[in-house]
């Protein structure tokens, strides 16, 4: 089913997502990836607060290429997932709502999206340039010294996921693959 | 004997670098564009299209075609008769990396120390094979790698007993447990023979072959159908949703080895996967 979505989402709008669901997202959405995971989960440990409330907010595993002069950003494919899946479950215990990656995800982060009525959406890898054309503005609002992986606030419009991951338990990468299986 | 700048060496890789990043190869180019007549999955049909409509727009807007345009890796063929002058051949790939990632607008994905973690903020140094052939040229491949997929790859040290067999199912293996994170339809290059560092340069190697070619070897040529068909069985599609289209080739490539062992390199690529060749 074909769905538009507008940020941030609700637990009312997740609860009615379902795995393989084609959803289009607008709105506001955050991006970090590896480096910027590593650096929260620090701050947290520390007992400090994140320079970003991700409570009912969306991150995207995303590392752009840098925009060339005049453009938002660059090439805005998603990472691969499983990479955040140490960090994962704190964020969504916190109120983070829903991510946006690719690839499988471990139990507890399938786990995680199920207790607070999360989302994992994935983003077409490889689509980079196709998918930067959704984003209208992008900003670095934390960790600028990571470059490529600082914490970017993104304004998408019509930004193209499938729901993998919903919060009734449902995984479309183990259901998926078993239709085509010969 | 015949005398090459290296400067020549620099230019050439900024400006693939450049190219490689925003346009594939013809033979990629015609996987791509050809994927989705054969996949039966609605949901994979319309990401197929997607990867098509990302080239286009990737080629006409100047996007790189993936955020992730890889660390780059250089074979360097050098021609026995040729002398290279003006510096150091490494300072001068490693040059042209620099200036095609720093000009291009592409991206900084290398760190100094695997465990330290610093980006070094021009995506240098590249991974370089030199190898020294017979005459006077200098023939450059770049094919920056990416690493969702490059992180999926694998080597294993088969028993000599495990025969073809070994070879398939350990193919098979690491395609399987790649699924949706190597970001299919993938290119599976595959090398089998050698030592545990040559079997993984030889799939290496083997990925930037053109990918609508077969080996030479029949039965190596005969291994790359059939494995292509077994992968295109396991159901895993375009992006891993599901689907027929899960590989658009498998490129194998061989090399003599030890009586006590079978090396298999499986080295995994996502549908962008960029090779290019300039001679000099």
């Amino acid at each position: 089913m074909d769905i538009k979505l507008n940020t941030p989402l609700t637990r009312e709008d997740t609860s009615k997502l379902t795995a393989g669901d084609y959803v289009y997202l607008s709105g506001t959405i955050y991006t970090a990836r590896d480096a910027a995971h590593a650096r929260m989960n620090e701050t947290l440990d520390k007992g400090e607060s994140l320079p970003v409330d991700w409570k009912n907010n969306i991150v995207y595993y995303l590392g752009p290429t840098p925009a060339r002069p005049g453009k938002v950003i660059g090439s805005a494919g998603p990472t691969t997932a499983s990479r955040m899946d140490k960090y994962a479950p704190r964020l969504l215990d916190m109120g983070l709502i829903g991510m946006i990656g690719k690839g499988k995800r471990t139990q507890e982060v399938l786990d995680a999206v199920v207790r607070n009525g999360g989302v994992y959406f994935a983003a077409v890898g490889g689509a980079g340039a196709l998918l930067s054309k959704c984003i209208k503005k992008a900003e670095v609002v934390a960790y600028d010294d990571l470059g490529t992986e600082a914490i970017r606030k993104l304004t998408v419009e019509n930004l193209p996921v499938i729901v993998v991951a919903d919060s009734k338990g449902n995984n479309l990468y183990e259901t998926a693959t078993e239709k085509y299986k010969k | 004997m015949r005398e090459l700048d290296v400067k020549e060496i620099t230019c050439a890789l900024r400006e693939m670098a450049i190219s490689i990043n925003h346009e594939l190869s013809p033979d990629m180019c015609e996987l791509l564009n050809n994927s989705d007549k054969k996949e039966e999955s609605p949901l994979g049909k319309q990401i197929l299209g997607q990867l098509k409509e990302n080239m286009q727009i990737a080629k006409d807007e100047m996007i790189p075609i993936c955020q992730d345009t890889g660390m780059a890796v250089v074979f360097a063929e050098i021609g026995q008769d040729v002398h290279l002058v003006g510096g150091n051949i490494e300072d001068a790939i490693n040059e042209g990396i620099r200036q095609g990632y720093v000009d291009g607008f592409l991206r900084k994905s290398v760190v100094a120390d695997p465990i330290q973690r610093v980006n070094t903020k021009d995506n240098t140094p590249a991974v370089i094979h030199y190898s020294i052939v017979a005459g006077d040229k200098v023939k450059l491949t770049l094919s920056p790698k990416g690493f969702g997929s490059e992180n999926m790859s694998k080597v294993y040290m088969l028993k000599p007993a495990q025969g073809i067999e070994g070879v398939k199912e350990a193919v098979l293996t690491a395609v399987k447990e790649a699924g949706p994170n190597a970001c299919p339809p993938i290119v599976v290059g595959v090398g089998i023979g050698g030592t545990f560092e040559k079997c993984a340069i030889l799939a290496k190697k083997a990925l930037t072959r053109n990918a609508l070619s077969h080996n030479e070897i029949p039965y190596v040529k005969e291994l790359e159908i059939e494995l292509l068909e077994k992968i295109n069985n396991l159901g895993i599609g375009p992006a891993g949703l599901g689907g027929r289209i899960t590989a658009l080739a498998v490129n194998v490539e061989t090399y003599p080895t030890h009586i006590a062992g079978l090396p298999v390199g499986i080295n995994i690529c996502c549908h962008v996967n960029r090779h290019i060749t300039r001679e000099l």
